[in-house]
């Protein structure tokens, strides 16, 4: 810290994305929650940068939606009344129906020392291993693919890799938007060595497409074929390390049989993948001849019933070239959540044990018993996220505690979740969040202390541990999930065992466990931060970001992974795995001739409790959308801005149409963010297929067949209100939170009597001479606005057809105290008087620029790049997520 | 030696053709104006501020008695100057006092006369109309002694004597037998609005009924019965339910009459050396009540007596812009609708705005405005061109595009 930082200003770490980014968060005001968020300079994951969601964490720290106080039954209580509920409930299920009726189904946003106590007291104390996480739905397969490979979850790289490299193969990793702290450290690494090359797989043409110089838009799910293919490619273009898989390795020869089987020719492999088979040779060719390659991965790869194969496919091609535990090389899994590493840590996933042992594994099994001190350890992997559910609905797990999660919106069959929840005997839920839509099926909700409040570690992708430290002190009577956890054990008569009097104390004994009995040389265990096992409190809180392994021989970490080339499977060798590529499970049919694909927006964070909360984060891409081709678009009969019913043999939604060739024919993308408290129909998990990896337990989440039909409503509404409303039951509704309004997209089938009166019901406000009104009833145009004492309250568009007015200046209208008589008089055409301007759908987050404001910079001062149009309207100099996005305004070359 | 022209009436209309005369053709003509009331040209429109007493009568000459002289135009005026004959075959027009004058053409502009129901006492004393300076002093002496003014008519004319009566300080209701206001200017809605404010400046009003039966007391005004039943205390009433053409003289002369005197486009009557201009005329079926057509006909016929164009009177759309107690008012059209009509309508209730255009076929058929006039010479323009409004439908009403719009 620098002597002359304000001694408010707390370092601590975002948490969003995996790449962990170090934050200064400045409290300006502790009771108001105000607090100004800058990217940490000295942390050595971002160093100084942060992109839109963790630069608007400021906005999301308020009270609005906490969770402040228990509940048993919808009834606010006291914490012993809940905490004796919980433990009474689950001993009375244990007893009468064993172990594992009771299920835990936690998150990759717990902090270790929670994720710790909530995994020991499941697996070692109530001694069953139903205990998934939502880790399962984002990289269990690469855990698997790792562990395979490497005979432990071990990510060899750093993101000074991708610095020292001089190819990036990106495969399934929407980079730009996902994280994208580390892709501008991609993008400088590429301006300070043109040499980089940027090669991109994936179906869609993303934002990251746009900084590649190879996009191979690849047919869904048809990655491993590509791999496959390239080692075939580099066996017979003389590129392997034969001496590497000579020493390091074992297998190899299964492998590339099977590769040579599968992926023979490229003229074959091209054509399967949808590709040029002049694009497959020119990666393939970059590929044998830059030894300094990393390929980096994400829920592209992952998420699919074949994703574990994808990994190892990927990992086949490092060791066959043994471009592994090098600088400037290696397979690099890229993790969502800023503590999914944490959690394969502490065995957060249903068939892992602490410490990176594994339930498989009786040696392990009885190291960590001992360790617990206890009898009761669970000695068989538990049900898997998707299983786990299933056996809810099945009756057969009878309690369900859910932690810092939202199964409800981010599992496949989101509907049949729903239901199980409904079903079962008993939710108990611990969110920070008051409504999600999980915590709304809960009996008993358990307010966790939030991001802001919560003290622990966590570890990025590239197994750094950083600390989460607290800028407020707890809301009302939140908790840390650790806190809670061991409360309930010790009522359960395991007061021994849980005993934390901080979270330092967990810390020490997690670090303990890691290096205990670690020490045989011919089986060494990867996740060693032994050195950590007595750490002072002061030591703790003092903790600087640090790569694992720590050990006494390593203190201050390790950087890279297998320098040695020795790996942790028996022979100490690395494996290859043979790999048969499969296309996804389900295939489009006549009936769902689409292929549905999932992901996550530049601006939105999971489930959107929290970055929700955030004007900015939602202006955006405000409302829940569907990509689809222009020649699909036509065929179907959608146009732009059209509603369209998007239908699987699972579920249905409604969303906007976004015509975009990014897309490629026969294709659909939904972002996975919308939930049932922001839209009526919005959700796409419900569309999903429950198809899973056999190996990882790994959703398909990426490939469903789906149909798309317009969704044709008898009127469309926009509604914009300075306080918010409750619109009621309406067949498409979408909520979204702005500056100083909030609001609400509407469409429905039915007719409606008279918008005057709703509106009036609506708003509270009977008095009409405060309404203005247009209408122009053939066309089904009604607009209103409520003024009161000039400023505006509400107004409202409807329309029979899409689409309505753009919104931007309107909404700008709720910024200001008064109007005056001009803007009053403009307000129901939407567009604004003379000089002033709309400046558009936001596109620059940290400076909030929109696309109007640049075309027409780029028009009126011919900028040639995006450097200038930084210079003219800052838009882009903040975290660089819109970069990709501003190049589109440019000249085309 | 000069042409001699006559003119028959001494108001708006016949004036202003004189004035449109003389400029064009200087000297072309000696002028004799007969005029039935002892002034000068007024502007009979601001009788209302008169009656406000924001303006007195010198401020609302347009013409005085030097202007008269300046030209050379001999006027006869007062009751005695009357014309009560003219004898077409020696072309001379005969006063009341016997005065003649002959003419090579006559112009006849005789104005319209108030429309006086046929209600039982309406001869009582206190019962008037508003339309003359004598009929302005006479309300104003009554508005000092006394406090119940009932004006007939919810038309422009009897809103303007309401406003003027409650500015003078009485209780003033309005009977009007339709149940909107201006029911001839306005929609329902529009109608609706004015009566509104005009409820909150402390008028009242009884919309869809009419006096029956007016009963005095000592032969003074009491009370009116109304149509309802209800009785109202009434000190004062004025009767605004419209206009008749003045085509006494016309008719008796002999010339052709229907409504009122027949004139073809070029405002000649069926004597080809007889002109007649204003609201005592009848053009094309169509009567005339409002200035801006009036002064439209006035430039015609100056046109034609100076010989010197084959200028022609058109119908003009029967537009209207008016300003009552203050408040724009436009309207223009089909603004009722109908069938196949679609509407487009905005409202500012707090603002008094209300706007309503009436489509047909893609065109602006019929427009209303109430409160904010900025556009209608726009809308009119697009009425008058039929242009098809398809392409800014949706801004139509707030405005003239301000860019080129792009379909």
């Amino acid at each position: 810290m620098t002597a002359a930082m304000n001694a408010k200003t707390i370092i601590t770490t975002c948490p969003y994305c995996g790449v962990g980014c170090g934050i200064l968060a400045t409290v300006d005001d502790a009771i108001a929650h105000k607090v100004t968020i800058q990217g940490d300079p000295d942390h050595p994951s971002n160093f100084g940068k942060l992109c839109s969601k963790g630069s608007a964490l400021g906005d999301t720290v308020s009270m609005e939606n906490r969770l402040l106080h228990p509940e048993v039954d919808g009834i606010p209580c006291d914490w012993n009344t809940a905490l004796d509920t919980v433990a009474d409930s689950l001993t009375s299920v244990i007893r009468q129906y064993g172990p594992d009726s009771v299920a835990f189904y936690v998150s990759g946003q717990l902090l270790t020392e929670d994720y710790y106590v909530v995994n020991k007291f499941m697996k070692g104390f109530i001694g069953s291993a139903n205990i998934d996480t939502n880790s399962r739905l984002c990289m269990s397969s690469a855990v698997t693919g790792f562990k395979r490979a490497f005979g432990a979850d071990a990510v060899p790289c750093s993101y000074e890799d991708l610095e020292a490299a001089e190819l990036i193969v990106l495969t399934g990793s929407n980079t730009a938007w996902c994280h994208p702290v580390v892709f501008q450290r991609i993008l400088r690494a590429k301006e300070n060595n043109p040499a980089l090359k940027i090669v991109v797989i994936d179906p869609r043409q993303t934002a990251t497409c746009d900084s590649a110089d190879l996009h191979l838009a690849i047919k869904p799910g048809m990655d491993s074929l590509l791999f496959n293919g390239l080692l075939a490619y580099l066996a017979q273009t003389d590129a392997l390390d034969n001496d590497y898989i000579a020493a390091h390795t074992q297998d190899f020869e299964w492998a590339l049989q099977s590769a040579r089987n599968t992926a023979g020719s490229i003229e074959a492999v091209a054509q399967d993948c949808g590709l040029s088979s002049a694009d497959v040779e020119k990666f393939y060719g970059w590929y044998a001849n830059t030894a300094k390659t990393v390929t980096v991965y994400s829920q592209g790869v992952n998420q699919s019933a074949s994703g574990s194969d994808k990994c190892n496919a990927i990992i086949n091609c490092h060791l066959a070239t043994g471009r592994i535990g090098k600088p400037g090389m290696g397979p690099f899994s890229f993790t969502g959540q800023p503590n999914a590493m944490g959690g394969r840590e502490v065995g957060g996933l249903a068939n892992t044990l602490a410490a990176h042992m594994e339930l498989d594994n009786p040696e392990h099994i009885d190291r960590v018993a001992r360790f617990w001190q206890t009898d009761r350890i669970a000695t068989r992997p538990g049900l898997k996220a998707v299983e786990l559910f299933d056996a809810i609905d099945a009756g057969t797990v009878k309690a369900v505690w859910i932690i810092a999660t939202n199964p409800v919106v981010t599992l496949p069959d989101a509907d049949k979740v729903k239901n199980a929840l409904k079903r079962c005997d008993l939710v108990i839920v611990s969110d920070c969040i008051k409504n999600t839509d999980t915590v709304d099926l809960a009996h008993v909700r358990l307010p966790a202390a939030g991001w802001s409040e919560k003290n622990g570690t966590v570890t990025n992708m590239e197994r750094r541990i950083s600390r989460q430290r607290p800028l407020f002190p707890f809301s009302g009577s939140a908790r840390p999930d650790w806190w809670i956890v061991s409360q309930v054990a010790a009522r359960m008569g395991f007061k021994h065992a849980f005993a934390y009097r901080s979270c330092a104390d967990i810390f020490r004994e997690h670090a303990a466990l890691s290096g205990f009995e670690n020490n045989r040389e011919d089986q060494p265990r990867d996740f060693d931060i032994s050195a950590f096992g007595d750490l002072t409190e002061d030591a703790y809180d003092l903790l600087q970001p640090v790569q694992w392994p720590v050990t006494k021989k390593n203190p201050n970490g390790t950087a890279r992974l297998f320098t040695d080339g020795k790996f942790y499977t028996a022979s100490q060798k690395a494996r290859f795995i043979a790999i048969r590529p499969r296309p996804p499970v389900n295939k489009p049919d006549p009936n769902y001739p689409f292929t549905l694909n999932t992901g996550r927006l530049r601006d939105q964070w999971h489930t959107m409790t929290r970055t929700g909360l955030s004007a900015k984060l939602n202006a955006h891409k405000p409302e829940p959308f569907v990509e689809i081709h222009p020649l699909d678009a036509s065929r179907h009969n959608l146009q732009a801005h059209d509603l369209a019913t998007i239908s699987s043999l699972w579920g249905n939604m409604i969303a906007r149409v976004v015509i975009t060739e990014n897309q490629q024919p026969g294709s659909l993308f939904v972002p996975m963010h919308w939930t049932a408290q922001l839209t009526s129909r919005g959700r796409v998990g419900a569309l999903v297929n429950p198809v899973v990896d056999p190996h990882s337990g790994q959703p398909e989440s990426k490939q469903t067949p789906a149909a798309i039909t317009p969704y044709r409503a008898l009127w469309y509404a926009m509604l914009l209100s300075r306080s918010p409303l409750v619109p009621g039951d309406i067949e498409y509704r979408v909520t979204i939170k702005g500056d100083a309004f909030t609001r609400y997209e509407l469409a429905d089938r039915t007719p409606f009597p008279s918008w005057r009166d709703w509106l009036r019901s609506l708003s509270g406000e009977p008095n009409t001479p405060h309404c203005l009104e247009y209408s122009d009833p053939e066309r089904g145009i009604y607009r209103s606005a409520l003024i009161i004492d000039d400023r505006l309250e509400v107004c409202l568009f409807v329309s029979s057809t899409p689409p309505l007015p753009e919104t931007g200046w309107l909404e700008s209208l709720f910024a200001q105290p008064q109007i005056n008589k001009e803007e009053r008089l403009r307000l129901l055409s939407a567009l604004p008087p003379e000089g002033q301007e709309d400046c558009g759908r936001l596109v620059c987050s940290c400076f909030n620029v929109g696309e109007k404001s640049i075309a027409k910079a780029v028009r009126e001062f011919n900028l040639a790049n995006t450097e200038q149009i930084g210079q003219r309207l800052s838009a882009g100099t903040g975290c660089g997520s819109c970069l990709p996005e501003l190049k589109r305004f440019l000249p085309k070359q | 030696m000069k042409q001699k022209l006559v003119v028959i009436g001494n108001g708006m209309a016949g004036m202003r053709t004189v004035e449109a005369l003389i400029e064009s053709a200087p000297g072309l003509y000696d002028i004799t104006v007969f005029g039935a009331e002892p002034y000068g040209n007024y502007n009979r429109i601001l009788l209302t501020p008169v009656l406000f007493g924001e303006k007195r009568i010198d401020d609302i000459m347009i013409h005085d008695f030097a202007w008269y002289r300046k030209h050379h135009i001999t006027l006869h005026c007062g009751p005695d100057k009357t014309v009560i004959d003219v004898d077409r075959n020696r072309r001379c027009v005969i006063a009341k006092d016997g005065t003649e004058a002959l003419y090579d053409r006559l112009l006849i502009a005789t104005g319209s006369l108030p429309l006086i129901l046929p209600i039982p006492g309406r001869n009582t004393e206190g019962v008037m109309s508003f339309r003359e300076i004598a009929d302005v002093e006479a309300m104003i002496a009554k508005s000092r002694s006394k406090r119940h003014a009932i004006v007939l008519g919810g038309g422009l004319l009897g809103l303007e004597a309401a406003n003027g009566l409650k500015q003078r300080g009485m209780h003033v209701t309005v009977i009007n037998r339709a149940d909107h206001l201006l029911n001839r200017q306005l929609d329902n809605e529009a109608g609706d609005l004015l009566k509104l404010q005009l409820e909150s400046k402390g008028l009242h009003f009884k919309l869809g009924c009419t006096i029956e039966n007016i009963i005095s007391q000592n032969g003074h005004i009491a009370e009116v019965e109304l149509s309802d039943g209800s009785f109202l205390p009434a000190d004062l009433l004025i009767m605004a339910t419209g206009i008749k053409p003045n085509i006494e003289l016309a008719k008796t002369i002999g010339l052709d009459c229907e409504q009122g005197i027949v004139v073809d486009d070029t405002l000649q009557t069926s004597d080809s050396s007889i002109y007649s201009v204003g609201e005592c005329v009848q053009h094309r079926g169509e009567l005339f009540g409002l200035v801006a057509p009036v002064y439209e006909q006035a430039k015609v016929c100056a046109r034609q007596l100076s010989h010197r164009s084959n200028s022609r009177y058109q119908s003009l759309l029967p537009a209207t812009r008016l300003k009552v107690t203050g408040i724009d008012l436009f309207s223009a059209g089909d603004f009722n609708g109908g069938e196949q009509c679609e509407q487009i309508v905005f409202k500012d209730p707090a603002l008094h705005i209300y706007k309503k255009l009436v489509i047909k076929n893609r065109r602006i058929a019929g427009i209303v405005l109430y409160g904010d006039t900025g556009d209608s010479a726009w809308y009119l323009d697009c009425l008058k061109n039929r242009t098809d409004i398809s392409p800014y439908r949706d801004c139509l009403i707030f405005g003239r595009p301000p860019l080129p719009v792009a379909a």
